[in-house]
């Protein structure tokens, strides 16, 4: 991070705004890392006696042409006959055959399904996953992911320098960003319309509009949902100082009282989609991507996504080999893929998310003209300027906020 | 029969035991892969939520990180902070349980006494009464929420009519959390009242009627008290699983943010917050009432009604 800074504008920007969240990421780790301790016990509860350091499983990749991959749903390009274009030409390319899962729903639930098997280094079924960065950084810290081997993985330095420094993985040796997402608002224009007369949502404060009652939806995502929350009320999620415990409890406070009235309807995660395509929501806070593919899906210009006036969430999904994979440089070649540039223009044209690769955008601006100059997937400056990444938590506050979120979702 | 069972094997598994002759010992080896069994598969596993229920913090602050303990005030504490969702459970299943029979008895009725000369319609009746759960119950489930979703025709027209508020829905309420449950555990019920009603002696109400009972009476002094055994097994079958469901009440289908249940906890508890101890105490709480309000049950009713 000490070469002189791009000429590129977006580029210097984007760099400001890692090296910002790097340093937050950093004096939060450090009260994490004095309970490493405490966090090799957790990975072999319940009632583990002591961390077992784990060595990765035996790549078999030569002999193996496989691989297993999870992801989200709504994750990857598909064609007009249920194919995956870009994993397909992969194949054709490398020899190597994907299984592609969509079984990845839940950070929190996936890592609930697997994490025994991965405290002791076993395979989870699963060679390559796309967790949400703040859980890839647990996987990392607890020891359960393979660091890459950079000469496969050539095009590592495409990746845009934004990425390259996160705290938990500086030199980004056992993760690598899949795609960033932006968490805004989602409505669908012509029940917004009829309900509120106004044309579109501009603020968070939209969304407790009376006339919306019982049709707003939040994410279970708490990072996400409650990130808005408190940019709305004006704490700035990137500072330890700014998002303390007390702006947490307020803003937890504030989405209970949305539940309770009715106002709220729905906390919930990828299913949110559902609700909006059955027009059980109206407007909900959700992910950049997915809307542009429900429009796709609905053939019309259905739903249309906003950054409130108070900003958006910004996170990525990483792309991380569990230890007991053993498939792993069939996975760098499948991430080396990716980042091509044309390979992820394709991409990111079909899924609609922002692209951490440099070089797309300019391939991108030629062959799909349309998607580039879409600033939810090809983000300008200034919208960019209007994002915030929700600070790491310590072990505490990751347990205090995460109950006191589920606590709203369980009502009473 | 699931009552027989319940009710005179004394918990099933030692049936064989009753008359203790020189062959017991050939009796106990044949009872060794079932004793097994129910040690491995399930003692084994209660034991460890039982020892997982009482597990403390570890003082690390950490999701997750939990150290054996003799935490009794685990079970104080999940009965006071989750005081809601327990009495959910308990009260939709007692109204879904209560549904359920009111609906399954006429139709039981009917399958097994009024279309007993009608053996080709008392079969399809049946099948009809089955059929549908030949399809996932989530998708089954999942479709309701569809039918009954805010923008649907059945919603518009209670709306229209009155029954609900312009800015009142149906997914997300008790009522359709409790309509979920009694659609879902209809067959439970059925069945068992079918299988008891097929063997009726019409002559006995015949009887009844010669000895100048009205009908009603004829139903409350024999139907009834004869196929009790029917209806015990039916509302165990039915109660149970529901007091422990999760699916009917998640916010992905038919609940919402006011209608957790116990399971729901449980499933929030255990996956998201790694939070096992709450998690177990639930549980055991859940199976502990579940057993002293069956037993209970069983009793009373095995000893006023039957024999």
């Amino acid at each position: 991070m000490n070469k002189p800074l791009p000429e590129d504008p977006m580029m210097r920007d984007l760099i400001k705004m890692a090296r910002r969240h790097q340093m937050t990421r950093r004096t939060a780790l450090a009260g994490a890392s004095a309970t490493a301790a405490a966090l090799a016990l957790a990975a072999c509860a319940p009632g583990g006696a002591g961390k077992k350091t784990l060595t990765p499983a035996t790549d078999i990749s030569s002999t193996d042409p496989n691989l297993i991959w999870s992801n989200w749903s709504l994750y990857i390009d598909v064609d007009d006959k249920g194919g995956r274009p870009t994993l397909e030409r992969f194949k054709a390319e490398q020899g190597i055959t994907v299984e592609y899962r969509e079984d990845y729903d839940d950070n929190d639930t996936y890592f609930a399904k697997v994490k025994d098997q991965l405290a002791l280094g076993q395979d989870i079924g699963a060679d390559l996953v796309c967790p949400t960065q703040w859980m890839a950084a647990r996987w990392i810290t607890l020891g359960y992911t393979q660091t890459f081997d950079d000469t496969v993985l050539v095009n590592k330095k495409n990746v845009q320098p934004a990425y390259l420094g996160a705290a938990y993985d500086p030199k980004r040796e056992q993760s690598l960003p899949y795609q960033g997402i932006l968490a805004g608002i989602a409505y669908n224009k012509k029940a917004y319309k009829e309900a509120t007369g106004k044309v579109a949502p501009a603020t968070i404060e939209d969304l407790w509009n009376p006339a919306l009652k019982g049709r707003v939806g939040v994410l279970s995502e708490m990072r996400d949902t409650v990130g808005l929350i408190l940019m709305s009320q004006g704490i700035d999620i990137t500072s330890d100082s700014s998002l303390t415990s007390a702006a947490f409890d307020n803003a937890i406070g504030f989405l209970q009282k949305q539940v309770d009235s009715g106002q709220v309807a729905k906390i919930k995660g990828n299913s949110y989609k559902e609700d909006l395509v059955n027009g059980d929501t109206i407007a909900a806070i959700a992910w950049s991507g997915d809307i542009v593919q429900l429009n796709a899906e609905a053939g019309s210009d259905v739903y249309g996504f906003v950054i409130p006036e108070s900003g958006a969430t910004i996170a990525a999904d990483t792309f991380v080999v569990p230890m007991g994979s053993p498939h792993k440089t069939n996975a760098e070649k499948l991430m080396n893929f990716y980042y091509d540039p044309a390979n992820a223009a394709e991409l990111a044209n079909y899924v609609n998310y922002i692209t951490p690769v440099a070089g797309a955008r300019e391939i991108a601006l030629e062959k799909y003209p349309e998607a580039a100059n879409n600033e939810l997937i090809f983000p300008t400056d200034k919208t960019l300027k209007n994002t915030q990444a929700f600070r790491s938590l310590t072990g505490q506050e990751e347990l205090d906020f995460a109950t006191a979120f589920q606590a709203v979702k369980l009502g009473g | 029969m699931a009552f027989a069972a319940f009710g005179h094997g004394g918990g099933g598994g030692s049936a064989p035991s009753a008359a203790p002759t020189k062959k017991s010992k050939v009796a106990l080896f044949l009872l060794l892969p079932g004793l097994t069994y129910l040690g491995l598969f399930f003692m084994t596993p209660l034991v460890s939520l039982i020892i997982t229920s009482l597990q403390v913090p570890d003082g690390s602050g950490m999701m997750g990180s939990y150290t054996y303990g003799f935490a009794i005030e685990n079970y104080a504490k999940v009965v006071v902070d989750f005081w809601p969702q327990i009495s959910h459970s308990f009260v939709y299943a007692f109204i879904a349980t209560l549904a359920a029979l009111l609906i399954s008895y006429p139709l039981a009725y009917f399958i097994g006494v009024k279309a007993r000369r009608f053996p080709l319609i008392q079969g399809l009746m049946l099948t009809l009464v089955i059929a549908p759960f030949f399809i996932s119950f989530l998708l089954r489930t999942f479709a309701w929420k569809q039918i009954f979703s805010n923008e649907s025709a059945a919603v518009h027209f209670l709306q229209d009519v009155g029954i609900l508020g312009m800015n009142d829905y149906l997914v997300g309420t008790p009522f359709m959390v409790i309509f979920g449950l009694t659609y879902n555990f209809i067959p439970f019920m059925t069945l068992p009242l079918y299988s008891i009603l097929e063997r009726l002696d019409i002559r006995l109400l015949e009887a009844g009627a010669d000895l100048y009972a009205t009908p009603a009476t004829t139903f409350r002094k024999v139907t009834l008290p004869l196929t009790a055994p029917g209806i015990i097994s039916g509302t165990l079958l039915t109660f149970i699983p529901i007091a422990g469901d999760y699916v009917n009440a998640s916010g992905d289908f038919l609940g919402g943010t006011k209608t957790a249940m116990i399971g729901n906890v449980v499933e929030s508890r255990f996956l998201v917050l790694n939070d096992y101890p709450t998690a177990s105490a639930l549980s055991v709480l859940l199976m502990g009432v579940i057993l002293l309000l069956v037993g209970f049950y069983a009793k009373r009713s095995g000893t006023a009604d039957l024999l």
